[in-house]
């Protein structure tokens, strides 16, 4: 009568019981595993460059799920700071790429605060203020963190373009080019190459070591809109989650103004 | 009957083998929903010049639909047990709300029930003050959109993902979903489960792009519905011919009907698939 | 000697059916210096008289932007109306985060009546000391609140509340069949007249006193709503220019006639002399 009839009940077992015995599974210490996984990708790719007196912000408008494309038009970039129907008087631009309901969730909390900023302090946040309290909000959920890759565009206290590139945890940096997202890897070595002149030598200028790099100047905004439209239509081509559209939102000092071309849709 | 009065009503261990304790989680840390139990598969929508289709049939399989499970995790297959079966035929997973709206529901139909009842909350506390303010459906949808990422960031998710079909404030036609995950978008043709690798690429050839919708009548937009409907049934094993099938619009509100019949089936192609049963190929 | 034994707190009836405290606090409200609201089909308005405590102190705000659909203006306890329009600045994101929609008026209203009565029936609590006007668009159209210490508040289709508000709401009732159909410009005009008519003998209206909000329902198709617009300080006095020294709308009796006469201000003699209650 050793066995134990419940099995299921420890504190019965020491008393009498049915002959039969089968193992018990008891495996109640042990934790099923999770199989619910909080996060997705939905794809897409973002990229930001500042000029002298304009941040561009820009963002393909796919939303994707595995091979499924969810939607042609979910956008990436976002104004921050302005009027909730229309964006007037924002002064701020973000775009997020990775997750995009965090992506989402990052977005009105940034700018819930800059619009509380501006009713507690009667003034708009500058970028460089909005940059560090983007760092914190990130930070802040450092071991469950907002799965996406942000940038940050403005216009700085000195007039100039300023641009801020985010990792998940709240890293951060000023840039003055920066890509996100699937196509990210594609779109960076040309942006290195076409904005920052990396690897551009000045012909004729020598032999071997002699030869001269071109520095990097600040591109004019028309330039601007053409490499980034050259990026994306790339990225289009080479990457299946990059498509549909393009999204690019300039800010100047006379506030921000938006561009959209459509893309491939294949 | 035997005399140990513990025993009694317990289920045996000869019988029924030992209770499997890994069900109870007496101990551990705590846990949610890891896999939906009683499934709902696709819904499909569509936008036109007036205002949105939606269109959903009424089973819930016992954890039945595989695109519901691409949705989560492969991790979900190894239990297959009652894998596909087709419990409840009369299962109502379209649901309107305030006259200006209707959502489709997928996914764990336990959780689509709480939803319902949330709703019902929320529509009561609206109308409780009476001051001519109606949610529209945008409005509902983002509601719906921050109640799915709140319970997906307390890793206590609503297994669903859910279209929601309507007008937004401005009685413009709307049409957007949200899942699990919390994750939101919008688009003129709309489909979740298997109608997302069935229906969508149909509903997109009638319907391509925003600029469209406002050359779509409603007689088009229902006729490209019920095709669809058709498809699934046809190529979705876990799907029946008892649907369910509403039209938003300004003018008419909800038209909801809960009990429709696939009609015009014709299965006279599936005498042409070979490799299955008794027939040699 | 006589004294009141039923005002010590606010939870207690007087024999005669009232609540002392939440009467002197609606006296608070009348210490206060006036602000003027009123409401179109399609705009409504805010104006305030602002004071400073002293000759070197700054003017206190009278009107507050709460969201771009809403505003309040405020007579009596300045710090009371900041805890309110922080509250209501709240609600006002919240609704936007969970909704999606702006907040309806009406429902911010029912909740700060709802904070206020609470402090009327609590042991312990004081009522606010402050009156309020809100003023916004939400999807029914233009609103025009008034809040007072009580609890209470009301619709208005135009209000007038603080120190001397009776000489405004005498403008007001008199001119009120002009309101409905009153355009963004003439509705401003019938503020700040009405506000000046609250003002005492040696005041003007001048940049530095006068503030003024409005918002409405927008006339082009691109949006629903006119944003909230504060004028404070420069820009108040294109507003005054415009309402003072215009005879356009037509007398009807005393008060209105006189402002023909009145113009802008001079700045040295304007700011706040002998005021002893500030707010």
């Amino acid at each position: 009568m050793a066995a134990s009839i419940f099995s299921s009940n420890p504190t019965l077992a020491s008393g009498p019981n049915y002959s039969f015995s089968q193992a018990a599974n008891n495996a109640a210490a042990g934790v099923k595993e999770h199989s619910f996984y909080p996060y997705t990708d939905n794809g897409g790719s973002t990229l930001g460059i500042s000029g002298s007196d304009f941040a561009i912000l820009a963002g393909d408008t796919r939303s994707t799920s595995g091979y499924n494309i969810n939607s042609r038009y979910a956008p990436k970039v976002f104004k921050i700071g302005g009027d909730d129907e229309t964006g007037e008087g924002a002064h701020i631009v973000l775009s997020v790429v990775g997750f995009a309901a965090d992506g989402q969730a990052l977005k009105e909390r940034l700018d819930t605060i800059v619009k509380m900023y501006k009713y507690q302090h009667g003034k708009n946040m500058s970028v460089k203020a909005c940059a560090q309290r983007l760092s914190t909000i990130l930070y802040q959920k450092r071991f469950f963190p907002y799965y996406v890759h942000a940038i940050l565009g403005g216009i700085d206290d000195e007039g100039k373009g300023s641009l801020y590139s985010y990792d998940p945890v709240g890293s951060y940096e000023r840039e003055s080019c920066r890509a996100g997202g699937a196509a990210a890897s594609l779109i960076m070595p040309f942006l290195d190459n076409q904005v920052k002149n990396n690897n551009q030598y000045i012909p004729g200028s020598g032999e071997g070591h002699e030869l001269v790099a071109r520095k990097a100047e600040p591109l004019p905004k028309e330039e601007v809109v053409k490499i980034v439209r050259d990026a994306f239509t790339s990225a289009t081509e080479r990457h299946i989650e990059v498509g549909d559209g393009l999204q690019m939102l300039v800010a100047t000092k006379d506030g921000i103004e938006e561009v959209y071309f459509p893309l491939k849709r294949d | 009957m035997n005399h140990l009065p513990q025993a009694w009503g317990r289920p045996r261990d000869d019988i029924y083998g030992a209770y499997d304790h890994s069900y109870l989680q007496s101990s551990g840390p705590i846990t949610h929903t890891q896999k939906p139990v009683v499934t709902g598969t696709s819904v499909l929508a569509v936008k036109f010049k007036d205002g949105v289709v939606i269109a959903a049939d009424n089973l819930g399989g016992l954890r039945k639909s595989c695109t519901d499970l691409l949705l989560v995790n492969a991790d979900i297959w190894v239990e297959a047990s009652y894998g596909s079966l087709a419990r409840f035929t009369d299962v109502k997973r379209l649901r309107s709300f305030n006259s200006t709206s209707v959502i489709g529901i997928g996914g764990d139909v336990s959780d689509m029930q709480y939803i319902d009842r949330l709703l019902n909350s929320l529509s009561i506390t609206e109308s409780h003050s009476s001051d001519g303010h109606i949610l529209s459906a945008a409005n509902l949808h983002t509601y719906l959109s921050k109640v799915m990422y709140k319970r997906r960031t307390d890793i206590n998710p609503l297994w669903n993902q859910i279209l929601v079909a309507g007008l937004d404030g401005d009685e413009k036609p709307f049409l957007a979903s949200v899942d699990l995950l919390g994750t939101t978008f919008s688009s003129p043709t709309l489909a979740t489960g298997f109608g997302a690798h069935l229906a969508q690429p149909l509903l997109r050839q009638v319907v391509g792009s925003e600029e469209d919708v406002p050359s779509i009548t409603r007689e088009k937009a229902v006729e490209a519905i019920k095709e669809c409907m058709k498809v699934l049934f046809y190529r979705d094993a876990r799907s029946i011919d008892r649907y369910s099938i509403a039209v938003v619009t300004k003018a008419g509100g909800v038209e909801l009907k809960e009990d429709e019949q696939l009609e015009g089936q014709s299965w006279a192609f599936a005498e042409t698939i070979r490799g299955y049963g008794t027939q040699v190929a | 000697m006589f004294r009141n034994n039923y005002d010590n707190d606010a939870v207690t009836f007087s024999p005669q059916g009232r609540i002392f405290q939440v009467e002197y606090a609606q006296e608070a409200v009348k210490q206060g210096s006036v602000v003027v609201g009123i409401v179109s089909k399609t705009h409504a308005v805010l104006l305030g008289l602002k004071r400073n405590a002293e000759e070197l102190s700054s003017y206190q705000k009278k009107i507050i932007e709460l969201d771009s659909h809403f505003g309040l203006a405020l007579a009596g306890l300045a710090s009371d109306a900041r805890v309110l329009s922080n509250f209501m600045k709240q609600q006002a994101l919240a609704s936007k985060m969970t909704y999606g929609r702006p907040l309806p008026i009406e429902r911010v209203i029912n909740q700060i009546a709802d904070r206020a009565q609470w402090n009327t029936q609590m042991a312990g609590k004081r009522p606010y000391g402050v009156g309020l006007l809100v003023a916004g668009v939400d999807e029914t159209g233009p609103h025009l609140f008034e809040f007072s210490p009580s609890g209470m508040t009301q619709e208005m289709a135009a209000c007038a509340i603080g120190a001397r508000s009776q000489m405004a709401r005498t403008y007001l009732e008199r001119h009120l069949s002009e309101f409905e159909g009153a355009s963004r410009d003439e509705l401003v005009k019938h503020g700040l007249r009405a506000l000046k008519e609250s003002l005492a003998q040696d005041k003007e209206l001048t940049v530095e006193n006068t503030s003024v909000g409005v918002v409405g329902r927008a006339a082009d198709g691109k949006r629903k709503i006119e944003s909230f617009k504060l004028y404070d300080g420069p820009e108040v006095s294109a507003l005054l220019d415009a309402s003072l020294e215009s005879t356009d709308v037509p007398a009807e009796g005393g008060p209105a006639a006189e402002t023909g006469a009145a113009t802008q201000g001079d700045p040295s003699t304007a700011p706040g002399d002998s005021m002893d209650v500030d707010t």
